[in-house]
């Protein structure tokens, strides 16, 4: 039994690797190259009458061709290139704060705190947001019962409160990675830059951020991804105006039955994410492997 | 007066909650000297550093740099630098932009740095090593670019936290002297800490002993290893025989000391320690103060059997038991060819001073080494 | 090798034998009914007292008439025994898609239907021939005013006075395009048939919604968000449904559902059989269950809308009875303007429209 069971042959050990890598192989195929390439078929045909279609770019000529698609499009990047940079302002001196100032308990307790509103879902978070956000919400009344504000104030639907509830929903995704490549910094290597003269400013600057730039660029990821993704959150908080373009894929597929175009829209979005990925890595001359690894 | 020491403390107390890391030190180190502080890990040597660079306040007391107070000035003002313990050179940065570092945050013009960051290189020994990576570099010449990192910004004083830890044997024994030349061709102050006695009696100038936050002894190598004022200093500087017993009859000069075996030994009576009869004491005898074969004018002589012959070059020993009293000690074994025949088992006599027995009260704390 | 290959045939035949077990486990289990329904539309109530009476087990899942058309359309008319669409969205789906099955009228009691609605429904879902849809539930969208504070709204268009801004919503669907090109004076559902002319109409509302959309709060999307809206007085008038506007109306008697001086538009939402249903005897025997008057009247009371059960009104609750007339005085109820079939193609036009007036700026 022994014998048979260790390996002996090349071709064995083959068979048993390619055995072990089955399951992540068929997930690969079936789960997330087969819908993309029908995805991609999909988005390629052109509807001409009941049931019947024929192969064309329709779909992405008209995306080019028709401005709100255009506008969408870039909006979604610029603001999501925006609440990345913004959940990135916040969340480095938090994870700073965690990482390097905070001691013991207080560390776990603070970590704990970031990690609490992800215990119930986006929806939830975003209902929460609206509650304190409404015309007839918590903010408006104290700030009318503080005497700041003569009447109810609107802060809810505009681009400010789709702001705040993206980077509120990313904010975990950039402090975890943030939290443990700083922690993985000798604090003699600050202490050194103090040492040697440098002052607060230049010590982030020359030592922390080089050396957190890994986790800055994987958290960046990670959360421009999610925006750029994000449909609840745009559509909740942004109301009237909310225009994101995932809202758009959406209502290709739902309420247009268009699946063409949306197909078309999944993969312009895909290739928006993956440019400026590709994009954020070379300016911060960081690599995917050194990222994610 | 004042400023002929580049460094002064003046009663500096550091306290953390209810724990005194730091108790009451005062110290004066003259301009250009290699001063080492020697400590088990924990006696609060490490704080004290900290204190000196400004990484943490005195909770009293007084610092001084060059005759000014630095209390209230932050690290990056002082005029003193560190070589921390792992070095702490920029993983992010090459060598000569590691060396740079310093004197870019005091916005020096680039020819300049460029000038002096070759010149430091060169005085450690490394002047091709500018573009190299931080982690192409061996343990030693990590070392001296640490070092170099500092000096270039001609520190009043160069604070150094065991910086020879990481080192093996071998390296570390080759850098014991490489620090103590480079300190004297460039003049610098060194406040070097370590709980290694061979580092600080080899480099140093002046040691100061430092145990459970005080300063046991402040004095040049050769001062505490031949007249330690604590049973602490006598134990943890240096090799010694120690034995608890009890104080017998004496004179002005000398004591005797009753050992719980039975034995008898001759101890100097110092003038500044009041012993009484009956009083609990330890007393010290170096192994090389004793002389194998019994040596004219050794007022303690025994005869004992070897146990063990501990062959190490020239720091051989010989484990032995007195025939009498059953009592173990460790006896240099010079290498001088004289005693090439001692064999485990043989019987030797054993002697030696008065002089070289040192006797402190028992009740003094003391951590052996 | 041949070992390894031992161990792969005995972990495939476990399998495999997992797998039988699995299926053995759901033929066992009660008959099952997949039921692809509104909120409402399926009281508990009403699927206890179905399974008490046959053993069949229903399965509810709650939807909208997009989301009917996509779950079907994914699965090719499969994963579901009853579907409910509305009337008017049943041809063209089933001429785009296919995802529907003829209905056996001969398996339904007809006499349990209001006939007049019962030939409509068949009518509007007949295609080639075939009829795929018989009716259930009806009602109509119109207004939602708090009285109170917005006495003037009587008509879509009156959504976009200066007095209300800021403090109305409706959708951006369908339904808005219509009502507003009615209020507007046009007939969208007689330009149904010419392509040319539906978008001239849908253009005027499009400039119109386009103009409007400072005046609007924001754009609902679930019934339940909106209600809120109004309950907190944030909105004080909307388009929406009649039900949402007696529920309203329940707690706060200013509030209540106003029918449009234009016309309310009227929908009825059917039975429909997914073109792979599993259960089909199941799905006819809810059918006929549903529309027994006693459990139509539940259904009423539970969904907010009438039925197209004969004689459930009987059994209907009065104060709800009450409510319809009060919104509905018999001329309003005569001039609902009921969805004909929608013909394909239209809904690329109108989503095109929603697109634009969803970019357009408000300010």
């Amino acid at each position: 039994m022994n014998k048979s069971a260790s390996i002996t042959t090349g071709g064995t050990f083959r068979f048993g690797l390619l055995l072990l890598a089955m399951p992540l192989l068929l997930w690969l195929f079936l789960l997330v190259i087969l819908p993309h390439v029908d995805l991609f078929l999909v988005s390629m045909r052109e509807r001409i009458s009941y049931g019947k279609y024929e192969f064309s770019l329709i779909n992405y000529i008209e995306f080019f061709a028709e401005p709100l698609y255009w506008n969408t499009y870039v909006r979604t990047a610029v603001m999501s290139i925006f609440a990345t940079a913004l959940t990135l302002i916040i969340g480095f001196p938090v994870s700073y704060y965690i990482a390097k100032v905070m001691r013991g308990k207080g560390k776990n307790v603070l970590f704990l705190m970031c990690l609490i509103p992800f215990w119930v879902s986006e929806l939830v978070r975003t209902f929460g947001w609206m509650i304190l956000l409404r015309e007839s919400g918590v903010i408006s009344n104290f700030l009318q019962w503080a005497g700041l504000a003569d009447g109810p104030v609107e802060m809810l639907y505009n681009d400010a409160a789709i702001m705040v509830g993206l980077v509120y929903t990313s904010m975990l995704f950039m402090v975890v990675p943030l939290v443990s490549v700083l922690d993985s910094l000798d604090d003699s290597l600050i202490e050194a830059g103090y040492d040697l003269g440098g002052n607060t400013f230049t010590v982030t600057r020359d030592i922390v951020i080089p050396h957190a730039m890994p986790g800055i660029a994987s958290g960046c990821i990670v959360v421009f991804m999610l925006t750029l993704g994000n449909y609840l959150t745009p559509n909740l908080l942004g109301g009237k105006d909310s225009l994101w373009f995932t809202e758009q894929i959406y209502t290709q597929f739902i309420t247009r039955f268009n699946w063409e175009s949306g197909s078309a829209f999944g993969f312009l979005l895909l290739i928006l994410s993956s440019v400026i990925v590709w994009v954020g890595l070379k300016l911060s001359k960081q690599t995917l492997s050194e990222t994610v690894g | 007066m004042a400023d002929q020491f580049d460094l002064e403390c003046r009663n500096v107390v550091k306290t953390f909650d209810d724990f005194t890391a730091v108790n009451d030190i005062s110290l004066a180190i003259p301009k250009g000297s290699f001063f080492s502080i020697l400590g088990p890990s924990g006696c609060g040597k490490t704080t004290l550093l900290r204190m000196l660079a400004g990484f943490q306040a005195p909770t009293s007391g007084d610092i001084l740099i060059k005759g000014s107070s630095v209390l209230g000035v932050p690290p990056n003002r002082r005029p003193v630098n560190m070589v921390f313990q792992h070095l702490a050179l920029f993983p992010m940065m090459n060598v000569a932009e590691n060396v740079a570092y310093g004197l870019k945050r005091r916005g020096i013009d680039k020819q300049t740095i460029a000038k002096k960051v070759n010149e430091t290189l060169a005085r450690v020994g490394l002047p091709d090593a500018g573009p190299k990576q931080v982690n192409q570099l061996s343990g030693g010449q990590k070392q001296r670019i640490a070092i170099a990192r500092c000096l270039v910004l001609d520190p009043a004083v160069l604070l150094l936290d065991e910086p020879l830890g990481a080192l093996d044997l071998k390296l570390r024994e080759h850098m014991k002297v490489e620090l103590k030349q480079l300190q004297h061709e460039i003049g610098t102050t060194f406040v070097y800490i370590t709980h290694d006695q061979s580092e600080a009696l080899v480099m140093s100038d002046q040691v100061a002993v430092m145990n459970a936050g005080r300063f046991e002894q402040v004095g040049a190598p050769q001062d505490l290893y031949y007249n330690p004022k604590t049973a602490f200093v006598a134990g943890f500087v240096g090799e010694s025989n120690r034995w608890t017993g009890t104080i017998g009859s004496g004179d002005d000069n000398k004591v005797e000391v009753i050992l719980p075996t039975g034995g008898k030994v001759l101890a100097k009576r110092d003038a500044h320690m009041p012993l009484v009869e009956g009083q609990n004491v330890e007393i010290f005898v170096r192994p090389e103060a004793i002389a194998i074969d019994g040596a004219s004018g050794a007022e303690n002589t025994i005869s004992a059997k070897v146990e063990n012959v501990l062959f190490n070059g020239a720091a051989s020993s010989l484990q032995v038991r007195d025939v009498a009293t059953g009592q173990e000690m460790t006896v240099a074994l010079p290498q001088t060819g004289a005693y090439a025949s001692v064999r485990a088992g043989d019987e030797i006599t054993l002697g030696w001073t008065v002089e070289n027995t040192r006797c402190f009260a028992a009740n003094q704390s003391g951590a052996g080494a | 090798m041949s070992k390894k290959h031992g161990a792969l045939r005995g972990s495939l035949l476990s399998l495999t034998a997992l797998a039988g077990m699995v299926s053995l486990v759901s033929a066992a289990q009660a008959e099952e009914l997949r039921l692809l329904t509104w909120g409402g539309y399926a009281p508990d109530e009403v699927v206890e007292m179905f399974e008490k009476e046959t053993g069949i087990d229903v399965e509810v899942t709650l939807s909208n008439n997009e989301d009917m058309i996509s779950k079907l359309r994914a699965t090719g008319g499969g994963g579901f025994d009853l579907a409910q669409p509305s009337q008017d969205r049943i041809a063209g789906a089933q001429l785009e898609y296919g995802i529907y099955k003829p209905i056996d009228l001969g398996k339904i009691d007809n006499d349990k239907f209001i006939p007049s609605m019962l030939d409509a429904t068949k009518s509007n879902t007949t295609v080639d021939g075939e009829v795929y849809g018989v009716p259930h539930v009806w009602g109509t969208s119109g207004l939602i005013v708090d009285t109170s504070k917005a006495a003037a709204v009587k008509d879509y268009t009156d959504l976009c006075a200066p007095e209300v801004a800021g403090k109305v919503s409706y959708r951006l669907k369908r339904p808005t395009l219509i009502g507003f090109a009615y209020a507007m004076g046009m007939d969208p559902f007689a330009a149904y048939g010419d392509e040319a002319k539906y978008q001239e109409i849908l253009d005027a509302v499009e400039a119109k919604l386009i103009e409007c959309k400072a005046n609007v709060k924001t754009y609902w999307e679930g019934g339940d968000a909106l209600l809120n809206l109004v309950r907190s007085g944030e909105v004080v008038a909307a388009m929406a449904w009649d039900t949402g506007g007696w529920k309203l109306n329940n707690d706060n008697a200013d509030i209540t559902f106003v029918a449009p001086k234009s016309g309310a538009l009227g929908w009825i939402d059917t039975f429909a059989l997914p073109r792979k249903t599993k259960n089909e005897d199941a799905a006819y025997k809810w059918i006929n269950f549903v529309m027994q008057p006693e459990i139509a009247a539940k259904i009423t009371a539970s969904a907010g809308n009438f039925t197209a059960s004969k004689g459930a009104d009987e059994f209907a609750d009065d104060k709800l009875k009450a409510q319809f007339q009060g919104s509905f005085p018999p001329a309003d109820l005569d001039n609902i303007k009921w969805y004909p079939t929608v013909p394909a193609g239209l809904e690329v036009l109108e989503g095109k429209t929603l697109d634009r007036v969803k970019a357009a700026q408000s300010n």
